[in-house]
């Protein structure tokens, strides 16, 4: 039971990603974290098109709004009208502190709002704030 | 039907199941309101750990529980009895309810527009793979394990805490946000 979660993360940003990395990195549960950049990127992942044939089905996914290409809502929605897809956890993690943006996320099923922190050691927190919850508290899907 | 409603902050039960209300987004005096939380558990012993918990960790809440699904929905939808019901923050809701069980209050739930937003955070003993599978896909914000032992309800209630109430923006907070 106790196997490393599969996590896919979806951001353009390589400080975001960097932080991400070694936050999870360092935690005391085990993840595998798949990284993708943008948002059509992030669909042919879960949809395991093209070079993502063999690609894991993830646990959880934490995603970006402010994505080149496809934005995070765009990717939430087809996640979310697809039944084989709809059953997957998403953390919206993003810049933005806009009301329309946290609102639009919930109605979209994203599972919870995450804004991004300024600041490295506020990032830090926050991102381990996730792990702790999603990783040690939550029960997730399998992959 | 059993149901009760506490306010943290004074310890007082109020009569008729969270008659008190105030408009989302107000603050009093004392700052932002107290987070109400909804939980729907038919096991009293259960509301009782979590409701011991929540004053444990120290969280500013209103806790109100009902013990069957019927209800939850009405209290949700402000039918009835629950005419001034306040919308909660957060909904802790139970699988395996008498009658109208948790994956339907969840379903129905889900797929109401003024209500779809609520983040509904399931708390059952069930680690069927189905049932956390189906669960996701009925839209439930989270699933977590019930614990049995009140260290392991003071350590959960401490992590939903964290989490939800510290680094998560609720749809209800999205104002204070900025």
């Amino acid at each position: 039971m106790n196997t490393a979660t599969d996590i896919l993360l979806v951001e353009d940003n390589p400080a975001d990603v960097r932080m991400v990395l070694e936050v999870l990195r360092s935690a005391p549960r085990v993840c595998r974290v798949q990284v993708v950049v943008d948002g059509s990127q992030a669909l042919a992942f879960l949809r395991r098109q093209g070079a993502y044939e063999h690609a894991t089905r993830p646990q959880l996914v934490l995603l970006d709004l402010n994505l080149p290409g496809l934005n995070g809502h765009e990717v939430l929605a087809e996640m979310k009208a697809e039944p084989h897809l709809a059953g997957i956890p998403v953390v919206i993690f993003s810049g933005s502190r806009d009301g329309q943006d946290i609102m639009k996320a919930y109605q979209l099923r994203a599972s919870c709002y995450v804004s991004k922190p300024d600041g490295v050691e506020a990032l830090r927190e926050t991102l381990q704030g996730i792990e702790g919850f999603w990783i040690g508290t939550a029960s997730l899907p399998l992959s | 039907m059993r149901r009760f409603s506490v306010d943290a902050r004074t310890g007082s039960p109020e009569s008729g199941g969270g008659t008190r209300c105030q408009p989302a987004g107000s603050a009093d005096m004392n700052g932002p309101r107290p987070i109400d939380i909804l939980m729907v558990d038919d096991n009293p012993g259960d509301a009782r750990l979590t409701q011991e918990a929540l004053k444990e960790i120290d969280l500013p809440h209103r806790f109100h529980w009902l013990s069957d699904g019927e209800q939850a929905i009405a209290y949700l939808k402000r039918e009835g009895a629950f005419g001034h019901a306040p919308r909660p923050d957060l909904v802790l809701l139970d699988l395996n309810l008498p009658c109208t069980d948790g994956r339907e209050v969840l379903a129905r739930v889900k797929s109401q527009p003024d209500l779809q937003d609520i983040p509904i955070i399931i708390l059952t003993t069930s680690q069927a793979e189905d049932d956390i599978q189906r669960a996701y896909q009925l839209y439930a914000n989270s699933y977590v394990k019930k614990p049995v032992s009140m260290d392991q309800f003071i350590a959960v209630m401490w992590s939903i805490k964290r989490f939800w109430c510290g680094i998560v923006t609720l749809p209800s907070r999205r104002e204070a946000a900025g």
